[in-house]
């Protein structure tokens, strides 16, 4: 009966929905249109009310995600519509709430001082609890027959081990999505390096390459980052880069120096923020350790689990962590 | 850039009329001959400016003076943008409105589609297109929804078939007017043309970003980047209807005393039925191919599936969200050309009954349905296909990666192709004065073509230079010209053989219309996979893309060769090899030289996608633009790749020619 009644409001909502698009185009040019309140229209289809995610393309994001739209879905009733967005997009979305949050960020600062400080259409959702790094890598079973390998200054005497097709001469430093904040070509240029950075477009694209890499235990010197899956089935060594100071990236053509370690952060959209309700309370107390959201991203990856099957195997794992972020 | 548009998946499309002109070179002796001697008259030119410019202008790159930057005011421009996009009246009163106008419609389709419930929607196309185009379509279409539901992506071929239906409407609005307007008015004919050709060879990529700038990420920014890409062959198309209609029935019209309203409404209009409808076919199609483009900005659906799939690296599930565009896209496609065949026959009997009795059932099934609680598929009846399809690509790559006995792995091959072709072509394009380029250009356009097409040729390579990406371009123009060599050594065998055994076109039909339609997203791992990183997989996902369209329009071309030469060849005693080469592909010449065209500009379109693997240059920098919001590297990286199109397309165009069906056909 319940169901009966449900529907018939489905059809009603889909008339009433035509009706105010023809009455739109009617008023076109009289009343102002608001920019800041964009709505997917797939959103809300059944009545229910939903919160809206930005998913980044790499799987920590996903499972991020993930586990957010099962607890939501299935501790608080909520549905969740996901929307595949890169980084900087992202933000812009955000402000324009087409997306409500983004669970997981590397750290924008041109972004956030335009859409926190200035127009504050978005706020700070606090940290994730995982810390990022970014950098350069080469295969574990590589470091360990050649240990100097590790140490940037000794990289040149390999570059002809790291030499491809693509790399001409020179050895390859294989680079990976062009969302990815990255310093590489910079880095090679100003360390002095006899390496071409080979930009494999996309993380897709890099990941299967490095596997089919390590496949044939070929030697490989890829950028790469932390946390992430992969380092479970493909063991690498990090290679150490003249190291991190405050401020020694601020100028993109000068630097020489390794990328920082940096707290992953939660962005919500400020209107959600405040009016979001049990979502928005939970999404802001969200937070969980590096090896938790390896454990998910590797079932999405690897098993091949869908995101929220592996959602819910992890869910029902770790019962205790979860309670807490649930709004008392 | 899915775009199925190429002229010919249902056989119907390649005989729509084009506005051909006879190429110059297939007139009487004279003209013959006139047209040798242009060609040594330009061969004399060149060298003499090839002379000439060796002094003046001596080797070298674009020279940096002769180039603009436009990062700063671009970048003050996107900056404006995001600045003024909640404030200003310009987009409260104009962008604001369009924007909520998309979302309403999508969203008033999407929950119509949703109240119907999976079964009445299968109903509702099964029927229509069985009174469109005959029960054989309406299981087709029977089978392909079924299939959606299947594979467990019901809901997101719903989000995207609500698109669709919004953006292939605004579409066919747009470009319907267009071509009205076109095909009225002389004047509008002659000024939409160059922009309809130009919007032809837009890769889709590249006017992403202005919209999102404008609309930000998601729907609205999707349906109008997909209005854009999906308009012009509806105008195109429009137009040619209208200028080609019987001057007979005209006249008389006019002599009647008919005004030119009811000329239109009651002669020209109705005449140019077939073309309308097929325009509006053409729209679907390249709408649909367009909806995993669009996914990157947020649109949502089955194209979003596939993108996110490619995140996990996982080929399975991406094929499981790219099967139903496919499908989507073969029944609309037949089920749209077959309704405009059976335009102008008498309608059958009872014909309005039947329509009643169609609705009568979707109604019945619906209802049905939503009193048995099944709006939603049932999770129960979904198949898995993801798991055997990764299993495949896995032993594919293992095993066919390396170290396969005697003839090496495909990295090894890729590596081989690499430093041998794509190497060598991209080092001689670069090595080469910038001014040998514009000229080769030059001559090479005004052999095939006119001044005109020359000048365009010339002045659209020069831009690129002016934009400050010489280098890049040619680098990206290396890799097409790679692959679209390869390209057609493949497709004209294929072509031909296709063409002489009836048996083998009719098995590759269905493997052409898979290729055609299945989102590139999809293939991206298996060639990483297969060709390691690099220009390598580039290349072979271009081929991959552009391959359909030339061994149709090739087979097409040598079966279309009037029986009786070859029947005097024959009697003469020639070999199968003899009327091969010295009768159907001499009288297939104009099919060939628009395949060449076709293949140049369908490999060109997947030129961004070779930027996710590898491929490096423009497309990459067309990627990053987007991905970084970088205004200033993305469309000056999209406008280069556009320049390059013009540019191929100039120099492979004979004379006049032009396929009105579409881009990318």
């Amino acid at each position: 009966m319940a169901r009966t009644t449900r529907t018939a409001r489905n059809t009603g909502s889909a008339a009433l929905a035509a009706a105010a698009a023809l009455a739109l185009t009617a008023l076109t040019g009289c009343g102002a249109a608001d920019m800041t309140r964009q709505a997917s229209p797939y959103a809300d289809a059944k009545g229910s009310r939903t919160v809206t995610l930005s998913v980044q393309s790499w799987v920590g994001a996903q499972a991020n995600v993930a586990v957010a739209q099962y607890l939501l879905e299935h501790e608080l009733g909520y549905r969740v519509d996901t929307v595949q967005i890169d980084e900087v997009p992202a933000w812009d979305a955000l402000s324009q709430g087409r997306v409500d949050a983004i669970l997981e960020d590397w750290g924008h600062p041109e972004q956030e001082k335009r859409y926190i400080d200035d127009k504050a259409t978005i706020e700070r959702g606090g940290d994730l609890g995982v810390t990022g790094h970014i950098g350069w890598f080469v295969p574990t079973y590589f470091a360990e027959e050649h240990p100097d390998v590790t140490d940037w200054k000794n990289l040149d005497k390999y570059a002809a081990e790291f030499r491809t097709a693509e790399s001409g001469g020179k050895g390859q430093l294989l680079d990976g999505s062009p969302s990815y904040v990255t310093n590489d070509k910079a880095l090679v240029k100003n360390l002095d390096l006899d390496y071409q950075v080979v930009f494999a477009g996309s993380e897709a694209a890099q990941i299967t390459q490095i596997r089919q890499f390590a496949k044939e235990k070929k030697p490989f010197l890829s950028y790469w980052y932390k946390p992430q899956w992969l380092f479970e089935k493909v063991p690498m060594t990090e290679v150490e880069l003249p190291a991190y100071e405050e401020g020694c990236d601020a100028d993109p053509r000068k630097v020489a120096c390794a990328y920082p370690h940096t707290p992953l952060q939660k962005f919500l959209n400020a209107r959600f923020a405040s009016g979001g309700g049990d979502a928005a309370a939970f999404l802001k107390k969200f937070r969980w350790t590096t090896e938790m959201q390896n454990d998910v991203a590797l079932m999405i990856a690897e098993e091949k689990l869908t995101p929220r099957e592996a959602a819910a195997r992890w869910a029902k794992q770790n019962e205790a962590t979860w309670r807490a972020w649930l709004p008392s | 850039m899915t775009a199925t548009a190429t002229p010919a998946p249902p056989g119907s499309k390649t005989t729509a009329p084009t506005t051909t002109t006879p190429p110059t070179d297939d007139g009487p002796g004279a003209l013959r001959s006139l047209a040798r001697h242009r060609g040594r008259l330009i061969g004399v030119c060149a060298v003499l400016a090839l002379v000439a410019g060796w002094v003046l202008l001596g080797a070298g790159n674009w020279p940096a003076p002769l180039s603009v930057d436009l990062s700063g005011p671009l970048e003050r421009t996107s900056d404006w943008i995001i600045d003024n996009r909640d404030g200003h009246p310009l987009f409260l009163y104009f962008f604001g409105h369009v924007s909520n106008i998309v979302v309403l419609s999508v969203r008033a389709v999407y929950l119509v589609l949703l109240a119907l419930g999976w079964a009445g929607v299968t109903a509702a196309a099964a029927l229509l297109a069985w009174r469109a185009a005959g029960v054989r379509l309406a299981l087709t279409s029977l089978a392909a929804f079924s299939v959606c539901g299947l594979l467990g992506m019901w809901v997101p071929a719903m989000q995207t078939l609500a698109l669709m239906v919004v953006a292939v409407a605004a579409s066919v609005l747009l470009g319907g007017l267009l071509g009205l307007a076109a095909g009225l008015s002389d004047r509008m004919h002659r000024i939409l043309r160059p922009v309809l050709d130009t919007m032809q060879v837009l890769p889709a990529f590249a006017y992403l970003l202005p919209v999102v700038l404008v609309f930000g990420i998601g729907v609205p920014a999707a349906v109008l980047a997909t209005v854009v890409y999906a308009a012009p062959p509806m105008a195109r198309l429009t137009a040619l209807g209208l200028r080609d209609a019987d001057a007979g029935v005209v006249e008389a019209a006019t002599s009647l005393g008919a005004t030119g309203r009811q000329l239109l409404l009651t002669a020209r209009l109705p005449l140019a039925r077939k073309e309308l409808l097929l325009g509006v076919n053409q729209s679907i199609m390249m709408a649909l191919g367009m909806a995993v483009i669009a996914s990157v900005i947020g649109a949502g659906g089955l194209g979003d599936r596939v993108y996110q799939a490619l995140a996990s690296v996982d080929v399975g599930a991406a094929l499981a969200a790219g099967v139903p565009i496919v499908l989507l896209a073969i029944t609309l496609d037949r089920v749209t050309a077959a309704a405009g065949e059976r335009i102008g026959e008498a309608p059958a009997d009872r014909s309005g009954l039947r329509w009643a009795l169609a609705a009568l059932v979707t109604a019945a099934v619906a209802v049905g349905a939503r009193l048995l609680d099944l709006l939603s598929w049932p999770d129960a009846w979904t198949v898995d296909i993801a798991g055997p399809v990764n299993g495949t690509v896995d032993w594919m790559t293992a095993h066919l990666y390396s170290g396969v006995p005697l003839v090496g792995g495909t990295a090894d091959w890729a590596g081989h192709f690499t430093t041998w072709v794509l190497g060598p072509l991209r080092d001689g394009l670069q090595w080469l004065p910038w001014w040998t380029v514009l000229l080769t250009v030059g001559v090479l356009a005004l052999l095939i073509g006119t001044w005109r097409t020359a000048a365009t040729a010339v002045l659209a390579m020069a831009a690129i230079g002016v934009l400050g990406v010489w280098d890049p371009a040619l680098d990206t123009l290396s890799q097409v010209l790679a692959a679209v060599t390869v390209t057609l050594l493949t497709g004209f065998a294929l072509g031909v053989a296709a063409a002489r055994s009836t048996r083998l076109g009719r098995a590759l039909r269905p493997v052409l219309d898979v290729f055609q339609t299945m989102p590139q997203f999809v293939y991206l791992i298996p060639v990483v996979a297969l060709f390691g990183v690099g220009r390598a997989p580039a290349a072979a996902a271009a081929v991959v893309y552009a391959l359909p369209a030339v061994v149709r329009i090739t087979a097409q071309g040598v079966r279309a060769v009037d029986p009786a030469a070859l029947e005097s060849a024959r009697s003469m005693g020639a070999t199968g090899w003899q009327q091969l080469l010295q009768v159907q592909l001499p009288l297939a010449r104009p099919a060939l030289l628009l395949a060449v065209n076709q293949g140049v500009v369908l490999v060109l379109a997947v030129v961004v996608i070779g930027g996710l693997v590898g491929g490096g240059a423009l497309g990459y920098d067309a990627v990053f633009g987007l991905a970084q919001g970088d205004l200033a590297t993305g469309l000056v990286a999209g406008a280069a790749i556009v320049c390059l199109g013009l540019m191929l397309d100039r120099v492979t165009q004979p004379t006049g020619r032009r396929d009105p069906t579409g881009k990318g056909a």
